[in-house]
C-alpha cells in the first residue's frame, strides 16, 4: 500500500525528515495531509483514494469531515503524532475514526504509519483523543498539588518514577516540554467537556502569561 | 541505627510479610504479629519463596538467608511487639481497627517506640489521635511489593514531633529504603495521583473512546510507561481498585476518586483481572500481584 504526503506546513507530527516523507509516491493510495491547515485541505485530496488522512490540532475530526446524528464516516481519518510541547515528535500516532469510518481505510493507514516504524493506536472521535484526555487532569493535578504543598516537585518526581516506574516525574517534565504547551491543550480540553480537572493549572497560566 | 535494634510489624498480609523481610534483611530484629495463625504461615511461605529466588539469582548465599530468617520470627500475641523500638503496623485499611490496635499497642510498648502506620489512604493524624502518643506517630507507606520497591512515602501527623520524624526518616533509610516526604493527605502523593487516573482509564473505556488495548498501546508508547493502564488495573484487580476509590473518595471527595459504574460491573461479571482470569484481558490462569 502506497501513500501520498500532502503538506501544508507547520506540521507538528513531522517537522522534520521521517521514513513516512521520505517513502511518499505520487499518487498513492492513501493520502495523509500534514500540517497546520490539512482539514481545509481536506478537499485537495484526489476521489477514490482507500483513506484519506489528516493530521489533527486539539479539534475533533468531525470538524472537517461534518457530522450527520451518529451516523458520520468515510475514508477520511484523523491523526495526530503525540508529542509533548517542543520536544521530540514520539512513536505514537493515534489515529481517529468515526462510527462509519471504513475498516479497510484504518487497515491502509495503520499501515502506511506502521510501514514507516511508527506505532499507532486507533481511537473515536473525542476531544483529546486517548493521551492527552488521560495525562492533562494528572498534569494539572500534580501542578496544584505543588501550589498546595503535598510534597517538593523532586519527591513528587520521585515517587512517580520508584513507585509506577515512569521514566519521568510530571513536574521535570512539563518544564523540560514546556508548561505554555500544556496550558493550550488543557484549555481546550477544558472548553470541549467543562470538567474541572481539565482547567489549566495556575503555573501553566503564568507560564503562558510569560511566554514561556 | 544504634535507636532502633527490634521492629514489629502488626499484620502479617501482603505488606506486613513484605516490610518484614525488609526490616530483617536490613540487619533487625523483627516481630511479626497477626491473629492468626495461618496468615503468619502464609507471610512465611511467601518469605522462604521470595528468599529462594533471591539465591536463585545470586543476590543472597544460603548463609544470608538463614542469617536473615533467624532474626524474624512471628506471634500471635500482642504483647510479644512490647519489646520493640519502633512497630509498623500494616493491618486492614480501617480506621476504627488501626486505631484499636496503636492504642492496645501504647499500652504495651516503652513510652520512647515510634509507631509507625503504613497505611495508603487514611489520615495519619486520625490514626494517631486516640493512640496515646500522636506525636510519636508517623506514617511510612511502602509500596507493593516492599520487598522490591524501595520507595516509602514518610508523612507526619499533625501532632508528629520533628524528633519523631527525623527518626524515622533515618529509620527508613536503615532499612536501605528511599524515603520522600508528603503532607498528611489523602493517597499521599502515589494513590492520589494513580486512583484518579486509573478511574479515568475505565471511564475512557466505558465511554467507548478506545479498546483497552489501544489505550495501553498509546500510554507506553507516549511516555514510556513500564505498564499500560489497563495491563495495571487488570493486575492490580477491580476488587481493590474499587476499595482504593472508595477509601480516597471518602477522604477526598474528589469526583475522579469515585469508583466509577463499570468496575462495579465487571466486579459483578467476575472480571476482576488476572485472578480471576478475565478483566479488561483474558488471561491463561489465576496469577497473583508479583508473581
Amino acid at each position: 500500500m502506497s501513500h501520498t504526503i500532502i503538506d501544508t506546513g507547520g506540521s507538528r507530527s513531522f517537522p522534520t525528515d521521517h521514513a513516512l516523507l521520505e517513502g511518499a509516491v505520487d499518487d498513492g493510495d492513501v493520502v495523509i495531509i500534514i500540517g497546520t491547515k490539512a482539514g481545509a485541505r481536506l478537499s485537495d485530496a484526489p476521489d477514490g483514494k482507500v483513506a484519506v488522512v489528516v493530521e489533527l490540532g486539539t479539534e475533533c475530526l468531525g470538524v472537517h469531515t461534518g457530522e450527520a446524528g451518529g451516523d458520520e464516516g468515510s475514508n477520511v481519518i484523523g491523526f495526530a503524532r503525540f508529542r509533548l510541547g517542543e520536544s521530540d515528535p514520539t512513536d505514537l500516532v493515534e489515529l481517529v475514526r468515526q462510527p462509519n469510518t471504513s475498516p479497510e481505510a484504518i487497515d491502509a493507514a495503520r499501515a502506511a504509519f506502521e510501514s514507516a516504524g511508527l506505532v499507532v493506536a486507533v481511537c473515536n472521535d473525542f476531544a483529546g483523543r486517548i493521551v492527552d484526555r488521560l495525562i492533562r487532569p494528572y498534569y494539572n493535578e500534580a501542578l496544584r498539588q505543588l501550589d498546595q504543598g503535598l510534597a517538593s516537585a523532586k519527591d513528587m518526581d520521585l515517587t512517580l518514577k520508584l513507585g509506577l516506574g515512569y521514566p519521568e516525574g510530571p513536574i521535570e517534565l512539563l518544564e523540560r516540554t514546556g508548561l505554555s504547551h500544556h496550558f493550550e491543550v488543557a484549555q481546550a480540553l477544558f472548553e470541549a467537556y467543562g470538567e474541572p480537572a481539565y482547567a489549566p493549572a495556575r503555573r501553566s497560566r503564568v507560564a503562558m502569561l510569560r511566554g514561556e | 541505627m544504634a535507636e532502633f535494634k527490634t521492629v514489629g510489624v502488626a499484620g502479617a498480609g501482603t505488606m506486613g510479610a513484605g516490610i518484614a523481610i525488609v526490616a530483617a534483611r536490613a540487619g533487625f530484629e523483627t516481630v511479626t504479629f497477626d491473629l492468626k495463625v495461618e496468615i503468619l504461615d502464609g507471610a512465611r511461605k511467601q518469605t522462604a519463596a521470595f528468599f529462594g529466588k533471591s539465591m536463585e539469582r545470586g543476590k543472597l548465599t544460603q548463609e544470608d538467608v538463614d542469617a536473615i530468617l533467624g532474626r524474624m520470627r512471628g506471634t500471635t500475641s500482642l504483647q510479644d511487639l512490647g519489646v520493640c523500638d519502633v512497630v509498623i503496623e500494616a493491618v486492614f485499611e480501617d480506621l476504627d481497627v488501626k486505631q484499636e490496635l496503636l492504642t492496645g499497642l501504647n499500652n504495651l510498648c516503652p513510652a520512647e517506640t515510634i509507631f509507625a502506620t503504613n497505611t495508603s489512604t487514611l489520615s495519619i493524624t486520625e490514626i494517631a489521635g486516640p493512640s496515646g502518643r500522636d506525636d510519636r506517630c508517623v506514617g511510612m507507606h511502602f509500596c507493593l511489593p516492599a520487598q522490591l520497591n524501595r520507595l516509602v512515602e514518610m508523612s507526619p501527623g499533625l501532632n508528629t514531633s520533628d524528633e519523631t520524624f527525623e527518626m524515622a526518616w533515618s529509620f527508613c533509610e536503615a532499612l536501605g529504603q528511599i524515603p520522600v516526604k508528603t503532607k498528611d493527605s489523602p493517597g499521599f502523593i502515589l494513590n492520589h495521583f494513580l486512583i484518579p487516573f486509573n478511574n479515568d482509564v475505565v471511564r475512557m473505556v466505558d465511554a467507548g473512546v478506545a479498546e483497552p488495548s489501544d489505550i495501553d498501546k498509546a500510554i507506553k508508547t507516549a511516555l514510556g510507561y513500564p505498564l499500560g493502564p489497563c495491563e495495571l488495573l487488570d493486575m492490580v484487580g477491580m476488587d481493590t481498585q474499587r476499595l482504593v476509590s472508595e477509601a480516597l473518595h471518602g477522604a477526598s471527595h474528589d469526583p475522579r476518586a469515585a469508583c466509577p459504574a463499570l468496575v462495579k460491573k465487571m466486579i459483578a461479571a467476575a472480571r476482576l483481572g488476572r485472578k480471576s482470569g478475565r478483566g479488561f484481558f483474558d488471561y491463561d490462569g489465576p496469577a497473583m500481584f508479583g508473581a
